[in-house]
């Protein structure tokens, strides 16, 4: 038996759910092999090469793999996944784009953001914005899986794997990259954030919400999170929406600003250690979620939080 | 161009869901039902390329039972030309709608295929690209916006940290996320019309796609709930319990 990781990268670094990603795969007790597939990306494949628990990293190295497409991922994971009786990747836009796709090549079934591993082919997934959740049991011989990285501790480093290149299937012609925008941002990645202060409608406009949370999150080094509301009103980014259709988050401390507490919100955040919600409505849900409420008006505690931090 | 786009009929977002007494799974009868959100934006998007000259005609299709019937009248009252409903049962999982959606495509042979990114019930997110694979279609997921120029289109898609954006050539599948549109509202005269348009119905057993189960459910459960904390008077307040209590911000 032999397990396969799809690792994540931006070309220079590995993603750090990748190692989530290999606890996860421990669980079988059997050997762990990582795909890097980049360009020129050899840098990842060391990194990868040195988690604590890697037997093998096949490095993928072609041009077309610059910016991987999912038709060029799933086709490379087809190419290589004789052998394998487990591949997964941590749950991510990246792996939520490539992998289903790979699971209809091997026409076998996909189980999506999983949180906990039962047993060899059961596993505990949510349905239902993470209001229920199901145990279900793959009866196909390969298991295909996406993990949803914070509830597997994080594999720590000291492995010494050996580095085999692999080849790479001709590119897809239909589909090319053509460019990115990414959030520049001094503040951590949400993602992976410790502290994560979030706001919603409340915060009234664009402008308040950088206004009355930036300098929050700047003194706590925090990264800023958003409600679909306040992304649908054009207040925040939509790469911050924290919820079920966008970014989950589990930081030590969740600051909820203005934040009613949607279910579709709180599936996002509630794995969070410590929730804070700071609302002016005190039967808001979010504080049915929170370990520390205060019912006040933002615009007064938020200046006063922020000044009372050092 | 012709467009098809794929309408999962679910529990309404607004309805928090219930599970069976013996935890062997959810209860959703008598529970109000709707089309999938996402579906709603992807629908939303095929109406706008046609109205702006560049479809030509847009088909809704689902998978389920005859109750599936009112999220087509839906997408009939919305401004679909067509619908089908393949009538397959009610417990179909991602591949078994991507292979059923396939037979569907030799059939249409549309150039372009919308799907809503994923469905607000089971949260799998995988039909559009295992339809994609499927007929080896390049494959737009999460998509924000979308251009079509000639035989190309240009689709902007939501990743974690920014957007990027892939040209394709069509045909191709698009998965679409909320931020694709804004779906109209239906008015009443759209849906009294609705009412009275012709649904095409297809057995899936007439299609020769194995429908087979390939993952089975064991058991529901409600997760843990978070418990409710304390509510704090004031800020000095909640710095102290947050340093006092949980060492944060100290």
């Amino acid at each position: 038996m032999k397990i396969l990781i799809l690792a994540e990268h931006d070309g220079l670094q590995l993603s750090p759910s990748v190692h989530q990603a290999v606890t996860a795969a421990q669980f079988w007790n059997s050997p762990i092999h990582v795909l890097v597939a980049g360009h020129n990306a050899d840098a990842v494949a060391q990194q990868a090469a040195s988690i604590d628990g890697v037997e093998r990293v096949l490095h993928a190295n072609a041009v077309h793999l610059a910016h991987p497409l999912a038709e060029d991922i799933a086709n490379l994971v087809a190419s290589i996944s004789e052998g394998y009786d487990v591949i997964l990747a941590a749950h991510s836009s990246f792996s939520k784009n490539a992998l289903p796709r790979l699971s209809a090549l091997l026409d076998v079934a996909m189980i999506s953001d999983v949180l906990e591993i039962k047993a060899d082919n059961t596993y505990v997934r949510s349905i239902y914005a993470g209001n229920v959740l199901t145990t279900i049991q793959s009866t196909d011989a390969v298991q295909l899986l996406t993990v949803h990285g914070s509830n597997f501790a994080a594999a720590s480093l000291g492995g010494n794997a050996e580095i085999v290149n692999t080849e790479t299937p001709a590119a897809f012609k239909k589909a090319s990259w053509k460019s990115e925008v990414r959030s520049q941002s001094d503040r951590p990645a949400l993602g992976s954030a410790k502290i994560v202060v979030s706001g919603g409608r409340s915060l009234g406009s664009a402008e308040k919400f950088e206004q009355v949370l930036s300098p929050l999150a700047y003194k706590l080094g925090a990264a800023l999170g958003a409600t679909r509301a306040a992304v649908d009103a054009g207040y925040a980014p939509n790469d911050i929406q924290v919820g079920q259709t966008g970014v989950v988050v589990a930081p030590e401390l969740y600051i909820a600003v203005g934040v009613s507490g949607a279910i579709q919100h709180t599936y996002g955040m509630r794995d969070s250690k410590i929730v804070v919600a700071i609302n002016q409505d005190p039967d808001a849900p979010i504080f049915q979620v929170a370990d520390y409420g205060l019912v006040a008006d933002l615009f007064d505690v938020i200046p006063e939080l922020t000044a009372a931090i050092q | 161009m012709k467009i098809l786009v794929a309408v999962k009929r679910v529990v309404d977002y607004n309805i928090k869901v219930r599970i069976k007494a013996d935890g062997s799974d959810v209860d959703i009868e008598g529970v109000k039902m709707g089309i999938n959100p996402f579906d709603e934006n992807a629908l939303e998007e095929a109406l706008r390329l046609k109205e702006k000259g560049i479809a030509t005609e847009v088909v809704a299709v689902s998978l389920g039972t005859s109750a599936n019937q009112d999220v087509l009248r839906h997408s009939l009252a919305m401004g679909a030309d067509r619908a089908i409903l393949i009538e397959a049962g009610t417990d179909l999982q991602p591949l078994a709608v991507a292979k059923l959606l396939k037979s569907i495509v030799a059939r249409e042979q549309p150039n372009l295929i919308i799907l809503g990114k994923q469905a607000i019930d089971d949260d799998a997110g995988q039909t559009g690209q295992m339809l994609a694979a499927l007929l080896d279609y390049p494959q737009g997921t999460f998509a924000s916006t979308l251009e079509i120029e000639g035989d190309e289109i240009l689709v902007t898609r939501e990743v974690d940290g920014g957007t990027e954006t892939l040209a394709l050539t069509l045909p191709t599948v698009i998965t679409a996320d909320l931020r694709l549109n804004e779906p109209r509202f239906v008015k009443l005269p759209n849906l009294m019309m609705a009412r009275k348009k012709p649904i095409e119905t297809i057995n899936a057993a007439e299609l020769g796609v194995s429908l087979d189960a390939r993952l089975k459910l064991i058991q529901v459960s409600e997760p843990a709930a978070r418990k409710a904390g304390i509510k704090v008077d004031s800020v000095e307040e909640l710095l102290n319990k947050l340093r006092s209590h949980e060492g944060i911000l100290v």
